[in-house]
């Protein structure tokens, strides 16, 4: 075989391969709908997309809390060995500053989406979402941020204003410390 | 080689107050001789050589999977749970033995543990991870599909956003090297490119963030820039150091984000999220901020600041007879490459420039090495790494400056060690 001959064999199988390169380039994923992710999504932005239906006050809160929570977090959610949850509103400036939900957490939609997500710590799921919307009621109750009968749900949740809502400096984008 | 044949030792060779040698030294020397150094008063007679019994008699059999001698069965990962017992179990950190190991990469079986709830027992037959959110088409793979992609591989260290800890209380805690820094590991991750199971899914203009959760009871879950996957360097590892990932590491796949807060390296990823902006998660907002005294908060501090430690010697490996030691330590910065260590003896009077490798590896540990005369006398030694953007690492005080009491995340700053004239250290501020 001449040279030119090979040369040109060696272009044709060059073609062949780029041909073939579409189908190396799919997706070794399969297609899922996002009703089939459902049980999965669970993520809440401060916006309140995604939390789901139900509601819950602050009264029904504090049954489940006894039942499900106080162990670790204490009654009225102080004084318990995994930290407190409530109180210290008001203190960050202070060398004894208190950091909780009440003093510290910016949003309150953070507070569904983990205590849904990971409490209670043996059993996180067998919460039902009107518990959780209720043990977050209680917390915002307790750390006097929500009236005793406000009910707490997809719509009125994410409009609570937590009172450390503007005490954090964004370092993204990338900002030298 | 004897003594008369080594270059004198002259005094800029004395690189640094209370005994610091110049590594200049050692390049024009080769391998230092305690003599040279005018340490020894001569070479001492070894008794005679005895055969031992593992000599003249087969040993063990092969095995299967081979484990460390029995020998080194200190060298441990110390562990502290981070509730009382029956309170959260499964919830703690374990340390990477620092000052126990050598060279940069971190065994597997010694890699610190961080876990929100607990080691999930996962299939990896069973295990699914999904894209989706702001996506033209979600995806879900298992562990086989992801198997079939190129493999991408590198070297790279992660390290607990809470690491050195220790060093935040108000007295300095007596603990080893590894149980204050030891909530960091290097290992060689190989695994599949983030940016590419993205472009898969088709990430829409509003896809800003990801948020990556894994699969464990905590469901740990953190935002993270978009940038960090498209165009940057995160992946998703399924082998540490040659061998699929341990349950304790992320089992059967972990995001890995390089130079980012330990969190973020999502283990046992089930599931990344394209949303428009970040989700503020538990672990964004109560914990892995950094409050001021002026009681504001920093937020997305994601890269690991500038950071060094003497490994050796340190708590537990006390000095022995006067004489010349070597002084050994990892360097590392979530920036970039290190490009220099500089070592002191008197507690940061004087300083003088530690050996490291002319390449040194982006956002991996690097082993830096200075050789030490020890002539019984106290002293304070310290390391202070610079990273390829400049930046130096700081001292505690200066570190500390902005922060609340009891602020403990990112700390970066130069830890110090004293020597007694007996040869025991302690951790010390300065």
């Amino acid at each position: 075989m001449s040279m030119s001959k090979l040369g040109s064999l060696l272009v044709v199988a060059a073609a062949a391969v780029s041909l073939s390169m579409p189908a190396l380039a799919q997706s070794q994923g399969k297609v899922v709908s996002e009703s089939d992710l459902a049980k999965w999504d669970i993520s809440i932005g401060p916006d309140g997309v995604g939390l789901p239906a139900g509601s819950g006050t602050s009264a029904k809160g504090a049954t489940v809390w006894s039942e499900q929570c106080s162990a670790c977090h204490g009654e009225n959610g102080k004084g318990g060995p995994a930290g407190d949850l409530v109180g210290g509103v008001g203190s960050l400036k202070s060398p004894e500053h208190i950091k909780t939900v009440g003093s510290f957490w910016p949003y309150s939609t953070t507070v569904f989406d983990y205590v849904r997500r990971a409490m209670p710590y043996n059993a996180p799921g067998s919460l039902s979402d009107d518990e959780v919307y209720a043990i977050v009621a209680y917390l915002l109750n307790r750390n006097k941020i929500i009236a005793d009968d406000a009910v707490m749900n997809a719509e009125s949740l994410p409009k609570v204003k937590m009172p450390n809502a503007d005490g954090f400096i964004s370092y993204w984008p990338l900002t030298k410390q | 080689m004897t003594s008369s044949k080594l270059p004198p030792l002259s005094t800029e060779e004395h690189a640094a107050g209370n005994g610091l040698v110049s590594r200049r030294w050692l390049l024009r020397t080769g391998l230092p001789a305690a003599s040279a150094l005018g340490l020894s008063s001569g070479l001492v007679h070894a008794k005679e050589l005895e055969v031992p019994d593992w000599s003249t008699s087969p040993g063990l059999d092969l095995t299967g999977y081979g484990q460390p001698s029995p020998f080194e069965s200190e060298v441990v990962r110390p562990k502290l749970p981070l509730f009382p017992e029956g309170i959260g179990d499964g919830s703690g950190v374990s340390f990477t033995p620092l000052e126990k190991l050598a060279g940069t990469i971190t065994p597997n079986g010694l890699f610190f543990e961080r876990h929100h709830s607990g080691i999930p027992e996962i299939d990896p037959a069973k295990h699914q991870f999904a894209i989706h959110g702001l996506v033209e088409r979600p995806l879900v793979f298992t562990v086989e599909a992801l198997l079939r992609y190129p493999m991408v591989t590198k070297t790279c260290f992660i390290e607990c956003a809470g690491n050195s800890l220790f060093n935040s209380f108000d007295e300095a805690q007596q603990r080893t090297a590894g149980e204050i820094h030891g909530l960091i590991g290097n290992a060689e991750w190989a695994g599949v490119s983030l940016a590419q199971l993205l472009d898969e899914a088709g990430v829409s203009p509003q896809g800003k963030w990801l948020v990556a959760e894994g699969a464990d009871a905590a469901k740990m879950s953190r935002s993270i820039p978009i940038e960090k996957a498209i165009n940057g360097d995160a992946f998703i590892a399924l082998y540490q150091n040659g061998e699929r990932i341990r349950p304790e590491q992320g089992y059967p796949m972990r995001l890995v984000v390089p130079g980012w807060q330990g969190s973020m390296n999502v283990k046992w990823l089930r599931r990344i999220k394209v949303v428009s902006a970040p989700v503020y998660t538990k672990d964004e907002t109560s914990k892995y901020t950094l409050l001021q005294k002026d009681g504001k908060s920093r937020q997305f501090t994601y890269e690991m600041g500038v950071k060094s430690v003497i490994t050796s010697p340190s708590p537990g490996k006390e000095l022995g007879a006067k004489g010349l030691y070597q002084i050994s330590g990892l360097a590392w910065s979530g920036a970039g490459r290190i490009t220099r260590v500089e070592v002191s003896a008197d507690g940061g009077v004087t300083w003088a420039d530690a050996m490291i490798p002319d390449q040194t590896p982006a956002r991996a540990l690097t082993r830096f090495q200075l050789p030490w005369q020890w002539g019984g006398q106290p002293a304070v030694l310290m390391s202070r790494a610079t990273d390829e953007t400049g930046a130096v690492q700081p001292t505690r005080e200066a570190w500390y400056e902005p922060y609340a009491a009891n602020q403990l995340f990112h700390q970066n700053a130069i830890q110090a060690w004293a020597v007694s004239n007996n040869g025991g250290i302690s951790n010390v501020y300065v």
